[in-house]
């Protein structure tokens, strides 16, 4: 008999769901149908079982094939890649369980190199403005008992977070809001006429790159400037940015949602900051929070684990052995490649080669690159070692850390493919081996930190 | 009729690039979802291309060739998009304006007809774009 599993988290996307159904063959190893996931969570669930999976380590050989290896081997190469390099470079977590990416602090610790993840090049400029500006937040929970007026600011739910809107945001019917839709505003201020900016009752087509000054606009509307806006603002005309911010003023409780709209264009950090300083003002008349669209199920886990670890969510810069030191542009993954500046590449639980520009991909090739990964990813395509895990929150359980930072524990369905390691079982035995190779508990001295510099291919494995 | 369009680029996700994704980045799904360009019909028409019409995108750090399609997230003219994924890095500046994160949207870029130009499956763009592509595939579409 087919086993149905009840309260399933989904490895996906921020709103990390965990009211999935899953039914599993007899024998447990086959996924047979998902329930209630939207269809990118479902594909994950189907894929896993479905595709011809990878379950053996592989290291690229120099007429560029690559050889099938055993755990071991990989993980003695790994250690002593890590041993030999200046500055490795550990990126990713965006697909992983906290317990991976606790292990993965004591291998960078260990290591001395630089530990970042996703949130580098996705919503790090957001916590940036949270660090000089505070975060006025809530939990998804409080937003659908709650909230009336929706903000999605450079943020496409339909596309991004399939279930945003139906679980938490717009439709679900909670404690004070019990007609739903019905009496929710949705304004969505988006470049684009995207999926979610059809449904929303107000879309502000904004100018490309244009969010500061219309956040400006607004903030000097609510503060009682509105004589003083021009007549246009980042393309939106001063009547309609006078009527919205009616609405934000007299909301009971009001939500700003916001994407890579704001991270990823001109400003920055300085967007999200100014959007959170817009909830403040907000904050004088109603009852305004704020939150990222956190883009993966557990993105938010690394910056949760690390914080309490070392002091700092992302950026690690570990090197210098006494303490962490964080400083975006300067211990940044993509700005460290493009400096040239690490001299060992590790991928896990995200695919760089296909998520990084070419550009930095093309500086961090030149040296040893060592993927983590359950799939043949573009980073396994062009890796020199490619360890194999188990797919996190489908085959491997674990802790992980929604959008709005609320830890879930997500189970596993069916069992990794035989002799499979999980991240963390990988991770912690390179931690092992390093503290085995270097006979200490606190970090590689530097005098065993010989560099591999130009050919990290022939040091790593030499 | 314009030989070469300068827009302003965005890329996201999009839930077809997020479906395809997850069955592979070499599969015939994810090449189909993210080697789109889309843009207004103004802008189509600017080019006198029509839909399907592979195209050179060109940016401050690289160049591309994706298929033209009227977007179907509706774009105001002057505005286009790249699902995000490996064809969009090809063109993305690695500019972080020191805050780490690239500049992933909000980048200018040129666009030319390029009718007859293969557009390169995933693995072949990246093997070739960091020097590894060796020819001994099939280099034909996924």
């Amino acid at each position: 008999m087919p086993r149905i599993l009840e309260s399933i988290g989904c490895p996906f996307c921020g709103c990390s769901c965990d009211d999935i159904r899953v039914t599993v063959s007899d024998d447990g190893n086959t996924i047979l149908e998902v329930e209630n996931a939207c269809s990118i969570g479902s594909e994950i669930f189907l894929n896993a079982s479905r595709t011809n999976r990878i379950t053996r380590p592989r290291l690229r050989q120099p007429d560029g094939t690559m050889r099938e290896i055993t755990y071991e081997e990989a993980i003695d190469i790994t250690a002593r890649a890590i041993i030999r390099a200046k500055k490795p470079l550990m990126f990713g977590f965006g697909s992983t369980t906290s317990e991976s990416q606790a292990a993965a602090a004591r291998v960078m610790e260990l290591g001395g190199g630089v530990l970042d993840n996703c949130a580098s090049i996705c919503h790090g400029p957001s916590l940036m403005a949270v660090f000089d500006n505070g975060y006025p937040t809530c939990t998804l929970g409080e937003v659908k008992n709650r909230a009336d007026v929706i903000v999605y600011w450079g943020a496409n739910p339909i596309h991004a977070h399939p279930r945003h809107m139906s679980r938490y945001a717009i439709y679900p019917l909670g404690f004070f809001t019990e007609n739903g839709h019905l009496r929710r505003t949705v304004i969505v201020i988006d470049p684009r006429k995207t999926d979610t900016a059809n449904i929303a009752d107000y879309h502000l087509q904004i100018k490309p790159g244009r969010d500061y000054e219309l956040f400006n606009a607004f903030r000097m509307a609510v503060q009682g400037f509105e004589d003083e806006i021009f007549e246009t603002v980042s393309g939106i005309p001063r009547q309609m940015i006078l009527e919205v911010s009616t609405i934000l003023k007299q909301a009971k409780f009001g939500v700003i949602f916001f994407g890579m709209g704001l991270t990823h264009t001109d400003g920055r950090n300085h967007n999200v900051d100014i959007a959170i300083s817009l909830v403040r003002d907000l904050n004088s008349s109603s009852k305004w929070s704020i939150m990222a669209m956190r883009g993966h199920y557990n993105v938010a886990g690394p910056n949760i684990v690390w914080s309490w670890t070392f002091g700092f969510p992302y950026c690690l810069d570990l090197t210098r052995k006494t303490h962490a030191h964080m400083n975006p542009g300067e211990t940044s993954s993509v700005d460290l490649a493009m400096r040239d500046e690490v001299d060992l590449f590790i991928n896990i639980g995200t695919d760089a080669a296909a998520h990084f520009p070419i550009e930095a991909v093309r500086h961090l090739k030149k040296n040893f690159w060592i993927c983590i990964d359950p799939h043949v990813s573009m980073a396994a395509e062009i890796a020199d070692l490619h360890i194999p895990v188990g797919i996190a929150g489908v085959e491997v359980p674990g802790i992980v850390y929604r959008m709005d930072n609320v830890p879930i524990q997500f189970r596993s369905v069916i069992s990794p493919p035989d002799g499979v390691l999980s991240d963390e079982e990988v991770l912690l035995r390179i931690a092992d081996r390093l503290e085995e190779r270097t006979g200490s508990r606190y970090g590689i001295p530097d005098s065993e930190k010989a560099g591999q510099n130009t050919n990290g291919y022939r040091s790593a494995t030499g | 009729m314009k030989q070469e369009l300068s827009l302003t680029m965005i890329t996201h996700r999009s839930i077809e690039e997020g479906i395809a994704l997850e069955k592979g980045k070499n599969s015939r799904e994810y090449y189909d979802a993210c080697t789109v360009i889309e843009m207004s019909e103004l802008d189509m028409f600017r080019l006198g291309i029509e839909e399907n019409t592979p195209v050179r995108v060109f940016s401050s750090s690289g160049e591309v060739i994706v298929r033209a399609i009227t977007g179907i997230q509706s774009l105001p003219p002057g505005v286009c998009h790249i699902r995000q994924g490996v064809w969009a890095n090809q063109i993305v500046p690695a500019i972080t304006q020191s805050a780490g994160a690239p500049q992933y949207s909000g980048f200018e870029v040129t666009v030319t007809p390029a009718p007859g130009e293969r557009i390169l499956h995933a693995r072949e763009l990246v093997l070739r774009s960091v020097g590894m592509w060796t020819g001994e595939d099939d280099a034909t579409d996924p």
